[in-house]
């Protein structure tokens, strides 16, 4: 297809566009309007989520901190904010093989891991719940649409997005139903996309964003969803742990919390600086399941919904520059997730309050957009935000460097004792995508089968996440270097690929004898681990059509 | 010409649908809703014969609850001129009702056409546009595949068993949409924005003059067995041998 020229697009012009419906971009949108309100001045705000509707692309615990939320919305019982199960208990284990767990006892957990106080919800609820209140302040909120391009001005400053045209078809031609993608002008951009948006990365390269900052690190994490026995739920439990089934240099760790209406959700999360290529997040999921400690909430119950997401937890050392000339960076895709506590929910809200506060402080003093508003970081400094993730700076290094006991103990002693202000930092610039050690010094994984009761194969678990593409259309997952996949993927790393995606969209499979490397795409859940893991660095996630993806309800 | 379109609230398409524990219904908590297929593409149908000319003035109704709000905006988006919504709270109906509720619409609105999708994939009755004929005694033409207007008939290919049969009705008519009468259009951003300024006016059935009396009552529903996993077979001799002691089909 010809390439469409942005003068042949019709365009909109808002004063403030924000990229992605998660608590980052939604917290911005709705104080945006507060603000505005406040002053009595007119404002236009929209936000684009790519998913087909607010809270679909959401996966994530959640026990959240409500923060953030009180200093938007202190009236949110009142509103109806969906959170409704406060913790009412809360369990810490090691566990050392398949069978032994061991509780940790509460006076030795790191403070930060505490959790009383907090609420057990559902991220994907909180978030279309955060979409009602933006709209009835005014806010546009257009789901289906994803931020295809950054739209440039003349002098390099952001001036907006262009979304993905649709009816396009597999070749790259103009289909019948062909509907070109919109300009979306702004004065200011507010980029929320979550753990490795798509257009962050290519405004970190653009703007050198994160020249000053340690390497970002990753952790991928996959999540069900089950009805269990009423008898067996216990509302507001809250478990966490690491330990088995992750061993040989591979990390992570486990929840399992209570929520409403005889469910509990269940997850793991890997860390992607994993080093045995055969390792396989999805399998070690599966079979964690069948951990007693596990098991006994599970049994008997039945899975609703699967789904996978990568989370960004670098932290405070990790974090980039977080403003460029036209837009700024929220939660996720700057890194604001306080790994200390694994919550990325109320760090990424407060980051989309200060984007607002600082968009409307320059907007109100007639700026009209394009500027790079350095306010912002100035904002960050002075708020809680920075606060809290600087005291939490070396709890992932200290993982990383000294493993799950000394590292522990280590963070124990600076969170607990010294409450993060023991004055030394650690530094881990290890980027996860070289991490991996070719297959001739690894051990294969056998992963036990399946049993279709605990534990699921991959296919009828991508089901379960409601995931559809639009069949006839580009694949979205590109590779620079087409050959690289069979040639030294396959060879060193015997293609960790089919491994590490959770949803089984790469294959290495057999024709005419010949080794072909086959890509899904209609099955990818947009967790974004291709375009971290992968060894050579040769994929880049795009994109799809708006509204294809994964379909989460409550996750 | 004024067409008259029907669009339902449904349990969106890409959704496993679950059972409630109990068997009572279908468990419709979180779960994902949209625009019934085959409605959108009544939809659809109607605005080509707008934009052919043919047609003036879309109208579309969806009956429910608050929601059905939603999908009407959709339709508006699409392009739809403006919508109403009949507020019928949690009532249960069954097709009856509905096309009772749909017939006093078409009296009030005197349109030359009335589409509706041929069945709304929750239910899957396949039994409103019928009835809703029968009602305004027009006449009607289901499983439409190509619907075209000359003078004042409209001329409808149906699709039927082993083939496709053309029908000539006179107008004003009913059509139900099968799958392949068209591929519904992207809603267009701008079009979601103005969709939010156009009309939309709230009935409800005492309002219209109907008394819903469901004369259904829902006794269980079961989701389907589930399948035994399948097996993958070492060889032939040994594909044979299980057809015939396991499977016991040869
Ligand atoms: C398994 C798991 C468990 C977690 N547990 C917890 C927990 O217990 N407590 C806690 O506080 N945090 C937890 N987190 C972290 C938390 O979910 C994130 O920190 C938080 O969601 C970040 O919010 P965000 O708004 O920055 O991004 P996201 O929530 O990722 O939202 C980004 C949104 O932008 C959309 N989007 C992205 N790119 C585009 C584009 N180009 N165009 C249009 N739309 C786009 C996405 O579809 C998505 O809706 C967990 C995360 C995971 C994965
Ligand atoms: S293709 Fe990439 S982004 Fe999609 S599910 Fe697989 S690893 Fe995740």
């Amino acid at each position: 297809m010809e390439k469409v020229e942005n003068s042949e697009r019709d365009a909109m012009a808002f004063d403030v566009v924000i990229v992605g419906a998660g608590p980052a971009g939604l917290s911005a949108a709705c104080r945006l309007m507060q603000l505005a309100q406040a002053a009595g001045q007119e404002l236009s705000v929209c936000v684009v989520e790519k998913g087909s509707e607010v809270g679909a692309h959401i996966l994530s615990g959640a026990v959240i901190e409500s923060r953030a939320l009180d200093e938007l919305f202190p009236d949110w019982r009142e509103r109806g904010a969906p959170l409704k199960v406060a913790v009412s208990r809360d369990e810490l284990y090691l566990l050392r093989n398949e069978q032994k767990a061991v509780r940790i006892p509460q006076a030795l957990i790191p403070a930060t891991m505490h959790n009383s106080g907090n609420h057990v919800v559902s991220l994907g609820n909180l978030c279309r719940w955060l979409a009602e209140q933006a709209e009835s302040l005014g806010v546009e909120v257009f789901p289906g649409f994803s931020a295809h391009q950054l739209l440039l001005n003349a002098d390099g400053s952001v001036g907006g997005i262009i979304t993905g045209d649709m009816g396009v078809g597999a070749d790259g031609r103009a289909l019948d139903s062909f509907t070109p993608g919109l300009i979306l002008r702004a004065g200011y951009t507010l980029f929320a996309e979550g753990c490795r948006g798509h257009l962050g990365r290519q405004l970190y390269r653009r703007f050198g964003l994160d020249a000053d900052s340690d390497a970002q690190h990753y952790g991928l994490g996959l999540k069900e969803l089950w009805d269990i026995k009423p008898e067996r739920h216990q509302p507001g439990l809250v478990i966490h742990g690491s330990g088995w089934p992750l061993g040989d240099g591979a990390s992570g760790g486990f929840f399992l919390y209570h929520t409403e209406n005889h469910q509990v959700v269940v997850g793991l999360i890997v860390d992607l600086n994993y080093r045995n290529p055969y390792l396989s997040p999805y399998d070690e999921f599966q079979r964690l399941k069948h951990h007693p400690l596990l098991a006994q909430y599970l049994e008997g119950g039945k899975r609703v919904v699967y789904g996978a997401r990568a989370i960004a937890k670098g932290g405070f050392n990790a974090l980039p520059k977080m403003h460029f000339p036209g837009g700024l960076l929220l939660g996720c895709n700057a890194g604001t997730l306080n790994f200390a506590k694994i919550k990325g929910t109320h760090t990424a809200m407060k980051s989309g309050l200060l984007a607002a506060e600082t968009v409307f402080a320059a907007m109100a003093a007639g700026d009209e957009g394009g500027r790079d508003l350095a306010d912002y970081a100035r904002r960050f400094r002075d708020s809680w935000l920075h606060e809290e993730l600087r005291a939490a700076r070396n709890f992932g290094p200290a993982l990383h460097r000294f493993g799950p006991f000394a590292g522990g103990a280590f963070n124990f002693i600076d969170q607990n004792l010294f409450k993060g202000r023991l004055p030394l930092t650690l530094h881990d610039n290890h980027p996860d995508h070289a991490s991996l050690r070719p297959t001739r010094e690894c051990t294969p994984i056998n992963y036990p089968k399946p049993d279709g009761r605990l534990s699921f194969d991959k296919l009828s678990s991508v089901f379960l996440s409601g995931t559809n593409h639009a069949e006839n259309q580009p694949c979205h997952l590109q590779l620079h270097d087409p050959s690289l996949p069979l040639g030294s993927n396959l060879l060193l790393y015997a293609e960790p690929a089919q491994r590490y995606c959770p949803a089984g969209v790469y294959e290495i499979v057999e024709e005419n004898g010949e080794p072909r490397f086959r890509v899904n795409a209609q099955n990818c859940v947009h967790c974004k681990t291709c375009d971290i893991k992968d060894p050579a660095q040769n994929i880049t996630w795009v994109t799809p059509e708006g509204g294809g993806g994964p379909n989460y309800p409550n996750m | 010409m004024k067409i008259v379109v029907a669009v339902k609230r449904v349990i969106d398409y890409n959704v496993k649908v679950r059972v409630k524990a109990d068997n009572s219904n279908v468990d419709l908590n979180n779960v994902k809703m949209s625009i019934n297929p085959f409605c959108e593409i009544a939809v659809e149908e109607a605005l080509r014969l707008r934009e052919a000319g043919v047609a003036s003035e879309i109208v579309v109704v969806s009956i429910g609850p608050k929601q059905a709000q939603d999908v009407i905006r959709t339709a508006l988006a699409m392009g739809a001129d403006r919508g109403i919504w009949i507020d019928s709270a949690d009532a249960e109906m069954n097709a009856l009702d509905i096309a009772c509720l749909l017939g006093r619409v078409v009296e009030a609105e005197q349109p030359g056409l009335v589409l509706l999708g041929k069945q709304a994939i929750d239910s899957d009755n396949n039994q409103t546009a019928q009835m809703l004929a029968a009602l305004c005694d027009f006449p009607q033409a289901t499983f439409a595949s190509a619907v075209t207007v000359e003078g004042d008939q409209v001329v409808v290919t149906r699709e039927i068993d082993g083939g496709l049969q053309t029908l000539a009705l006179d107008l004003p008519a009913v059509i139900s949409t099968d799958l392949r009468l068209n591929e519904p259009r992207y809603v267009k951003l701008p079009e979601i924005m103005k969709a939010k300024k156009k009309p939309l006016t709230t009935t409800t059935p005492e309002q219209l003059g109907v008394h819903l009396e469901n004369t259904l009552s829902l006794l269980r529903v079961e989701p389907p067995a589930e399948r035994s996993p399948g097996i993958r077979v070492e060889s032939v001799d040994q594909l044979i041998e299980n057809l015939k002691h396991q499977a016991k089909v040869l």
